[in-house]
């Protein structure tokens, strides 16, 4: 770790913090440009903060942005890009609502089925990666395009078990459809929050759950010390008895696992079932938030909050007649910048740890000091 | 004010930061509504907000003819409108989040365009009994039905029944081809009509089925290219009409089929008067029309003069909303086999089911 010095925490938060400014003035000189006021937005955006519904609604969003963040970044931390996330979580999140809402799952206790709806969830995740992994190991496929394509197939898939002959039902009177509902046992019980018509997800503490697990497993076990170890330099791991196939094997099947998990908040405490409007594209956000968060996990916690404070903040923007698309461009500006941000960072600290050290090695005695 | 605006952004942030439990500890706060709307517009009459499903106004068709029948209601009644848009790959909360600002807002007559607002709209209907609500395509009993909301449903597959007629009676190869933009239970009925329509003319006639993308992935309905690729191959393959259930994704296909000397059938709209598709109006036979403004004024009228009704409200053959159009006079020469059929359908003779 490095030393806590006040210069290192102000070099710390001057990429994060720059970035987010500059991402401020770059969306206010779009607005202005298109004719809107920019004080209208910070007004709409205090608005929604003062809202209790907008900051659960936020609250809920961080949780599964969070989730794949984590997912994201256990393969970042090995080098690994799993752009696989989103077909992960989708794929997992209809096989386990398929199961959660099966007639037989009733009889089961409340905390067994959902247990059971989790670990599935999991399985399915972890499966739906190693295929990646096993095609990377196997015949030295990519899993940047192995996971794309994998996305690809799995809404195919998802879209084709999505249908009444197969796991969904369908209502009559709907153009929605989607998985049997899953009765009050399976669900997981959100927290009510005063002022808020939305409930907080229950499954919060899982997110949180699972950051610490990834802190933990990260930082403080011989596994993790060789997760990192390989996505620092593969020849170096392999020298000092790091078996990388594996290595990269288990990373995936975590990776997919925690995917797994993406779309459970969703499911277990407010959709209660897998249809045609569950949330898509998770995944993606969550290579967004690990990159904002430096795969950090108290960083990407901070990312998630954020992302979801904005994404949630897009209504407020409509009804001050401020384009809702200026999320996405904030959103666009803030992944930009932080990555750029953090490289001037890093340059400059170098460029400064050079500088200390040559001045404490690098000068030559003059002849005075010397002969005095 | 300045200074207000700086102290409420501290507070955003503080609250993000602190997360949780910052947003305990804002509960006591005055809620401030949806604030003050921007529109300068005098609340003269009836105050109406819609909610658009993903693509929004602009999209060339479907929240495009949403849109229509709010703007002539507008122009006749004199409104304040606040109209808002989706993102894509947002959840029900967020939809819910929207209704609720509309209702926070004062608009007391709530529009709300497809059927992904079918949950949000029956929370939110329950907690304001005041407001009109009215859903688009959707009518899923103890869902989306309530005392306050009006159920907009169309039968689709009776107009493209009648499309698919035209497409057998005009078709020399016995081939014809269905482009879909997104494969949901909704666009399926607009398949199944229009195959039931085929083979009632001609029995052995082949349909080419294709759906540009599957769900999640809605840009089906907006992707000319993707429109293009799939007329293409339907044409290589013998067909010689295709109808474009396909949005925007439409325009494609059409292009192809003008390119091809083919014929295509467009939806929603009379797409043959569409500035839009000027350029490839000669290829448009007929187009099977879904008046989605017509049943947004309707229920805009309906709660000007005090005459709302919840519940379903049908739009299909019989009563209006769903017919097919004869702009062009390329199927001048079948018109009368084709009113045949609708005859029929509309007394109940031909029964078109909309699923498989």
């Amino acid at each position: 770790m490095r030393k806590l010095t006040p210069r290192s925490v102000l070099l710390g938060l001057a990429a994060p913090v720059g970035a987010l400014v500059f991402a401020a003035v770059v969306s206010a000189i779009i607005l202005a440009v298109t004719g809107h006021a920019p004080t209208d937005a910070v007004d709409a955006m205090a608005r929604a903060a003062e809202r209790p519904r907008t900051l659960v609604n936020a609250v809920n969003s961080a949780t599964y942005y969070y989730l794949a963040a984590v997912a994201v970044a256990i393969g970042f931390r090995m080098k690994l890009f799993n752009i696989g996330v989103d077909g992960q979580y989708r794929l997992a999140a209809l096989l386990s609502a398929a199961l959660a809402g099966a007639a037989f799952m009733e009889q089961l206790p409340s905390f067994l089925r959902i247990t059971v709806t989790i670990v599935v969830a999991m399985l399915v995740g972890a499966a739906w990666a190693g295929l990646a992994a096993l095609l990377k190991v196997t015949r030295g496929v990519s899993e940047v395009i192995s996971t794309i394509m994998l996305n690809a197939v799995a809404t195919y898939l998802v879209s084709y078990l999505n249908r009444p002959e197969r796991l969904a039902v369908s209502t009559a009177g709907s153009n929605n459809i989607g998985t049997p509902k899953i009765t009050e046992g399976g669900q997981v019980a959100g927290f009510t929050v005063e002022g808020s018509s939305s409930k907080l997800f229950g499954l919060i503490f899982l997110a949180a759950a699972v950051g610490v697990l990834y802190w933990f497993v990260l930082s403080r076990t011989r596994f993790g010390f060789e997760l990192k170890a390989t996505g620092l330099s593969e020849s170096a791991a392999v020298a000092s008895g790091v078996n990388v196939k594996k290595m990269v094997v288990l990373s995936m099947l975590l990776s997919g696992a925690v995917a797994g998990l993406v779309g459970m908040p969703q499911l277990l405490g407010s959709s209660y079932s897998y249809s045609l409007d569950f949330p898509a594209g998770l995944g993606f956000i969550g290579i967004a938030v690990a990159l904002l968060g430096r795969n950090h996990p108290i960083g990407m916690a901070i990312a998630a909050l954020l992302w979801g404070f904005l994404a949630n903040t897009a209504n407020s923007f409509d009804t001050s007649g401020i384009p809702r698309e200026i999320v996405d461009i904030m959103q666009g500006v803030i992944v930009l910048s932080v990555v750029v941000a953090y490289e001037l960072v890093r340059r400059y600290r170098v460029r400064a740890e050079q500088h200390a050290v040559g001045g404490a090695l690098g000068r030559t005695k003059t002849l005075e000091e010397v002969s005095s | 004010m300045r200074r207000t605006r700086g102290v409420r952004l501290a507070a955003a942030l503080l609250a993000l930061g602190i997360g949780l439990a910052g947003c305990g500890a804002k509960n006591n706060d005055t809620g401030s509504g949806g604030g003050t709307p921007t529109s300068g517009a005098p609340a003269a009459g009836l105050k109406i907000g819609l909610a658009y499903d993903i693509g929004g106004r602009g999209d060339q068709s479907f929240n495009d003819s949403a849109a229509r029948g709010l703007d002539k209601a507008k122009t006749e009644f004199g409104l304040d409108v606040k109209e808002l848009e989706a993102t894509a790959g947002e959840t029900e909360a967020q939809k819910e989040d929207r209704l609720r600002q509309l209702v926070e807002g004062g608009y007391t007559t709530v529009v709300a365009v497809g059927f992904a607002y079918a949950e949000a709209i029956g929370k939110v209907a329950k907690d304001s009994p005041e407001v009109k609500f009215a859903i688009i395509d959707d009518f899923t009993d103890g869902v989306d039905t309530g005392a306050n909301i009006a159920n907009l449903t169309f039968a689709e597959q009776e107009g493209s029944f009648l499309v698919g007629v035209a497409a057998a009676l005009k078709s020399k190869t016995g081939n014809v081809g269905f482009v879909g933009g997104v494969n949901t239970p909704l666009i399926q009925k607009f398949e199944v009509g229009y195959t039931a329509g085929v083979k009632a003319v001609k029995a052995d006639a082949t349909v080419q089925v294709k759906y540009l993308t599957q769900p999640p992935d809605f840009t089906g309905f907006n992707d000319p290219a993707k429109g293009e690729t799939a007329a293409k191959g339907m044409f290589d393959a013998g067909a010689d009409v295709v109808y474009a259930a396909a949005g925007g994704s439409g325009n494609g296909v059409f292009k192809t089929a003008k390119a091809n000397s083919k014929w295509g059938i467009g939806v929603d709209s009379d797409q043959y008067n569409q500035p839009a598709l000027a350029e490839v109006k000669d290829v448009i036979i007929t187009s099977m029309i879904k008046e989605v403004d017509v049943a947004v004024y309707d229920f805009i009228s309906s709660v000007k003069n005090g005459s709302f009704k919840a519940g379903q409200k049908v739009y299909d053959l019989k009563a209006g909303g769903i017919d097919y159009a004869t702009s062009g006079g390329k199927i001048d020469d079948i018109k009368a086999k084709i009113d045949e059929y609708k005859a029929k359908i509309v007394s109940g003779e031909i029964k078109v089911a909309d699923k498989k």
